[in-house]
């Protein structure tokens, strides 16, 4: 077949000559090439001792935020549930008696508040529909476990830690 | 028989034995670490400081793994396979000498288990035995692809003999002597039969790296690719067995090849050094050196396998019978030739 | 300490020739041959012909009997399979046997136990005598032997090529 866009290349198959024959030399070359690699930067890391940095919209693990007094800004609206293409979050939501007014930011909260990460997708749609910039996917790499209860994340766990004064 | 010759040849064979093994043992170690910085990885290094205690975590893992016998195999000869490779990769390193002779006192001590003086035939002989646990392990494993393994392991060990034996033929008649010892002593300071016989030397190793099972040449062992090899039905220390004599191999025919190709012992400007250090201490700086061409040899090994990918069976036979004896035979003429002019002339 | 050993060895190379007839499976057979063969080793060096020794260390030991082993080994040979002995064959094989006792007792008889025999050169077996001593004397027969062989191989290679189909 006549090649139309003459963009083809026929591979030309010369016999070997007398020193490729041998071997020897591309051998010599190839083990160049190895040892090459012997000093060079290895391209892996001690894993969870050194860790590397996370891209700018990296999506990991999900942290429930505090407002700058250390009141937890989720008002249990439902919202991220709902987005959520996985179903993977679940809450229930309570309300704020008046001695825990420095504990919960608005007159609703989630008392209890489950993500599955077995069925997160990781998709960043909570954090999106949240309206009181509650949820963030800015942790780490969530790790694995060996039980399936184990991974419904709860408050313990999503909650960030209280302020430092 | 004098009391102290047998205490000097006891602990010369305790220390020996005790280098060959931590010797095969640091070679799996060795093996990883240099496979993962010629891939740019790090390699095993959560054992100890840089995982320097991994060959010991793996030796544990091999005696502790569960023992399996399969039903219907040859009970006894799946136990002898084995503890023969075992054997006939320990006994080798019996001839080498190891160093100049030490004088401790007034007492002369050989660095050399014993001095036969057909010591290059007798490791020829060993390595010709090594075949044996190979095919006995292959055949009472009671697999069929164990047996079509452990044949092909044994046909390969066959036919790479010839060669090795036809380019050692070309070093005798430049040595005159098959004594270990008398080799080793003529290739006194820079003097090495290397610069004689490149293309014996090159020859040899190419069937060395075969003998042992080496890659290009591990055929009788590429677990990935043409089923477990010969070592297939065995599980627990057993297998360990295998895999170590494989790494002590390794170091015998290191250390044969430094011997008889490299010098052994000797290296330039030892003549100085043994004026300077006296007759205790400058023999064991030989043997220091002996064995740095030693641990040069086996990082080779490891540098090609991580390198050349792996012959086909066909290539692999037509390399030994077509290329590797013709070139053996041919350099033997040539040697041959060569010396019968330069000593009528 | 000589004889000792002596006797220890033969006494070891006789029951393992004995196994070798006497054991059912054929590779068990062949194992004790080649145990057989290392004793043989063990009594050249004995006798101080260590050339010999090694020789037969790497080529009986090490070459021929792996072959052996090779061709056993692929064979499958199983009690099913094994050809039926007939009473017919049973006899032959003991009239076979008798014969060859027979002969061996009548040739025992006839020799009587020669002075033995005293080498001029105790180390004729160390490797620069030998070669020295079939390389000078014994020249030709040495060199024959070799064309023998080497016939036997060509012969061997001609036996294992396909015909070639006439192509021209």
């Amino acid at each position: 077949m006549e090649s139309l866009s003459n963009k083809k290349k026929v591979l030309e198959q010369k016999p070997l000559n007398l020193a490729e024959r041998m071997y020897l030399p591309a051998i010599a070359r190839g083990l160049g090439t190895t040892i090459s690699h012997f000093f060079k930067k290895s391209a892996t890391i001690r894993y969870p001792e050194q860790q590397r940095e996370f891209s700018l919209n990296w999506r990991g693990m999900h942290s429930l935020k505090r407002d700058e007094q250390g009141r937890e800004r989720c008002t249990a609206c439902g919202l991220c549930a709902l987005s959520c293409p996985a179903e993977a979050i679940t809450m229930i939501a309570a309300e704020r008696k008046n001695d825990e007014k420095h504990l919960y930011r608005e007159e609703k909260y989630a008392s209890v508040y489950e993500i599955n990460m077995l069925r997160c997708i990781f998709c960043g749609l909570c954090e999106e529909a949240c309206p009181k910039e509650a949820i963030y996917l800015d942790g780490p790499i969530v790790p694995a476990d060996y039980l399936r209860k184990d991974f419904i994340y709860g408050k313990d766990k999503l909650v960030e830690g209280p302020l430092d004064k | 028989m004098d009391i102290n010759f047998v205490i000097e040849k006891f602990v010369l064979i305790t220390i020996l034995f005790a280098i060959s093994l931590l010797i095969a043992m640091y070679s799996t170690y060795a093996e990883r670490k240099v496979a993962a910085f010629l891939q740019d990885r790090l390699g095993p290094d959560r054992a100890g400081p840089f995982g320097i205690l991994q060959p010991l975590a793996d030796g544990v893992k091999m005696f502790m793994k569960e023992e399996i016998i399969p039903a219907n195999a040859n009970k006894w000869l799946f136990m002898v396979g084995p503890g023969l490779a075992m054997l006939c990769a320990c006994i080798g390193t019996a001839v080498i000498p190891w160093g100049q002779d030490m004088v401790i006192g007034d007492r002369v001590i050989p660095l050399q288990v014993t001095d036969i003086n057909v010591g290059l035939l007798y490791i020829f002989g060993v390595i010709s035995l090594g075949v044996y646990g190979v095919m006995i392990g292959g055949w009472a494993s009671n697999n069929k692809y164990s047996l079509l393994s452990a044949i092909r392991a044994a046909s390969q060990n066959i036919s790479y003999e010839i060669a090795m034996g036809l380019s050692i033929i070309a070093l005798l008649l430049v040595s005159n002597s098959l004594s270990l010892k008398e080799i080793v002593e003529q290739q006194h300071g820079f003097n090495w039969n290397f610069w004689y016989q490149p293309l014996g030397f090159l020859i040899f190793m190419v069937c060395a790296f075969a003998e042992t099972n080496r890659a290009p040449f591990d055929l009788p062992e590429c677990e990935a690719e043409l089923n477990g090899g010969y070592h297939m039905e065995y599980s627990s220390m057993k297998l360990g067995f295998y895999l170590f004599a494989e790494y002590i191999n390794m170091f015998v025919s290191s250390t044969v090849m430094a011997a008889l190709y490299f010098g052994g012992y000797n290296y330039p400007g030892m003549d100085y050094i043994a004026a300077q250090w006296g007759p205790t201490w400058a023999p064991l700086f030989g043997t220091f050196i002996f064995f740095m061409k030693i641990f040069a040899f086996i990082f080779f090994f490891m540098w090609v396998r991580w390198t050349i990918p792996r012959f086909r069976y066909d290539q692999l036979m037509n390399l030994g019978w077509k290329t590797l004896i013709p070139l053996a035979i041919a350099n033997i003429i040539v040697t041959g030739i060569v010396i019968a002019l330069t000593n009528n002339f | 300490m000589g004889t000792s050993v002596f006797y220890f060895v033969a006494t070891l190379s006789i029951f393992f020739a004995l196994m070798v007839v006497f054991a059912k499976n054929p590779i068990h057979s062949v194992l004790y041959l080649i145990l057989t063969f290392f004793t043989f080793t063990v009594h050249y060096v004995l006798l101080n012909a260590q050339f010999l020794a090694v020789v037969n260390f790497i080529v009986y030991m090490g070459a021929i009997m792996v072959l052996f082993l090779f061709v056993l080994m692929l064979l499958n040979l199983n009690k099913e399979n094994e050809p039926n002995k007939t009473a017919l064959l049973k006899v032959v094989g003991i009239i076979a046997g008798g014969c060859l006792v027979v002969t061996l007792i009548g040739s025992l008889k006839s020799v009587s136990i020669s002075s033995p025999l005293l080498l001029k050169n105790p180390s004729l077996g160390l490797v620069e005598n030998l070669g020295k001593e079939l390389f000078g004397p014994f020249m030709l027969p040495f060199e024959l032997s070799s064309l023998l062989l080497l016939s036997a191989m060509v012969g061997a290679v001609l036996l294992t090529k396909k015909e070639e189909k006439n192509n021209g």
